[in-house]
């Protein structure tokens, strides 16, 4: 099992979930993937996206203007 | 055994689209949904970035819409390719900058382009016959099949009886007779099918998917090139045209005044990339400076970020100018009476 960063500050939705799916592409089943976002709209639409493509979202927290997602790429 | 088919389908968030992909579901056909970012898309941005939007659901409609309907979608970044289509449209613009026409070529060419990379046998989109006056009329239709290169594999189910039979229905992949027959500006055929589907939430149409739409939005960019003697923009550019107050006191230069916290939240990550001001003094909202300001200019541009702050009725406000670089420096600046920043300033 592989752990990976993304980092996606600064950027606004859709482009935090733009940069996941790509990034997701390049990973295998059981890869875990940290996604690190400022725009809160995330907390929305990554989990959105995960259920739609199947994959599993293991956390998501939000901390001082951060918002972090961690999804296993199923 | 019959074939399993295949259909791309446009999702723009709305009703439209939910509903032409929800008709060839019921048909049996296998449908994924394709949604292209080009940087000017309206969908959650503005609702990201305002605090005053805080209650509204910051919900993607395109996702939202995909998931409803049980099938995958694909966001395809396509801001860089879309310059071509913004700055040179073939068939012209709309009331505003929206090439719309041209719009709707290109993302039909690349779903088209999407389909054959992944196999996929046709492509739906939500377009109603005569619903929008420059890419969805009676007219211009048959321009988008032909000049996209998609021809008879595009399939418009709300408007399709009132076309020419499509390769997927001649073929009888899917039913003519289970398509529709809509046209014009009424959206109560669209609403009775949602209801028919069993459809009760959905994004309510308002101008449009895109700022180019937008008489402002439009201004700003005209503004933005004209200042700069030329078309090209980047995505940081295209995000700042949708916040704060942009008022241009003289042609080299332009002040971006931040109108709440969540603009300033989000101006304040662009502080490498512009000079700043804030008043030092009093409560006051964080300003970008955009061009190539003298000394002169910058004390205007103070005494403006003063007139928005809360010392806007003192004798002097203390302003502090940032460099790019994060070099600072107070100043002392009288505030700017609201007469005297003339309409013509606020692009």
């Amino acid at each position: 099992m592989n752990r990976q960063t993304l980092n996606a500050r600064r950027l606004l939705c859709p482009l935090p979930v733009i940069r996941t799916q790509d990034k997701v592409k390049t990973l295998q089943s059981g890869d875990v993937l940290t996604v690190e976002c400022t725009d809160p709209g995330v907390m929305q639409d990554i989990p959105a996206w995960c259920r739609i493509n199947g994959h599993k979202v293991l956390e998501t927290r939000a901390d001082d203007g951060e918002y972090v997602i961690v999804l296993e790429v199923v | 055994m019959n074939q399993q088919r295949k259909a791309v389908a446009l999702i723009s968030g709305g009703l439209d689209s939910m509903l032409a992909t929800q008709a060839i579901l019921e048909q049996g056909i296998h449908v994924e949904g394709i949604n292209f970012f080009t940087g000017f898309c309206v969908e959650g941005h503005t609702h990201a970035i305002r605090k005053q939007d805080a209650d509204k659901p910051k919900r993607n409609n395109s996702l939202w819409v995909a998931e409803q309907l049980g099938i995958k979608l694909h966001i395809i970044d396509v801001i860089e390719e879309y310059k071509q289509v913004l700055l040179n449209p073939k068939h012209g613009y709309g009331a505003n900058m929206n090439p719309c026409l041209d719009c709707k070529i290109f993302m039909v060419n690349k779903a088209k382009q999407w389909m054959a990379e992944n196999g996929f046998d046709f492509i739906i989109t939500g377009e109603v016959v005569g619903q929008r006056p420059m890419s969805q009329r009676k007219q211009t239709m048959p321009i988008v099949a032909a000049e996209s290169g998609a021809d008879d594999l595009l399939v418009r189910p709300l408007s399709a009886q009132n076309l020419p039979a499509t390769l997927p229905e001649r073929e009888g992949w899917i039913s003519r007779e289970k398509l529709f027959g809509f046209s014009g500006r009424s959206r109560k055929p669209q609403m009775a099918l949602a209801k028919e589907f069993g459809f009760t939430d959905y994004a309510q149409p308002a101008g449009g998917c895109c700022f180019l739409t937008d008489a402002a939005y439009s201004n700003k960019l005209v503004d933005l090139w004209q200042a700069r003697g030329n078309r090209e923009y980047e995505l940081d550019d295209v995000m700042l045209l949708k916040v704060g107050r942009h008022i241009r006191p003289k042609p080299h230069f332009k002040v971006i005044v931040a109108r709440e916290d969540g603009e300033a939240r989000f101006m304040s990550g662009y502080k490498k990339d512009f000079m700043s001001m804030n008043c030092a003094s009093h409560r006051g909202p964080l300003v970008l400076i955009d061009g190539a300001p003298t000394e002169e200019d910058l004390y205007l541009a103070g005494r403006i970020t003063a007139r928005y702050g809360q010392g806007r009725d003192a004798e002097t406000v203390e302003v502090t100018v940032r460099t790019r670089e994060g070099d600072e420096r107070n100043i002392q600046v009288k505030p700017l009476p609201a007469e005297q920043m003339p309409q013509e300033w606020f692009v």
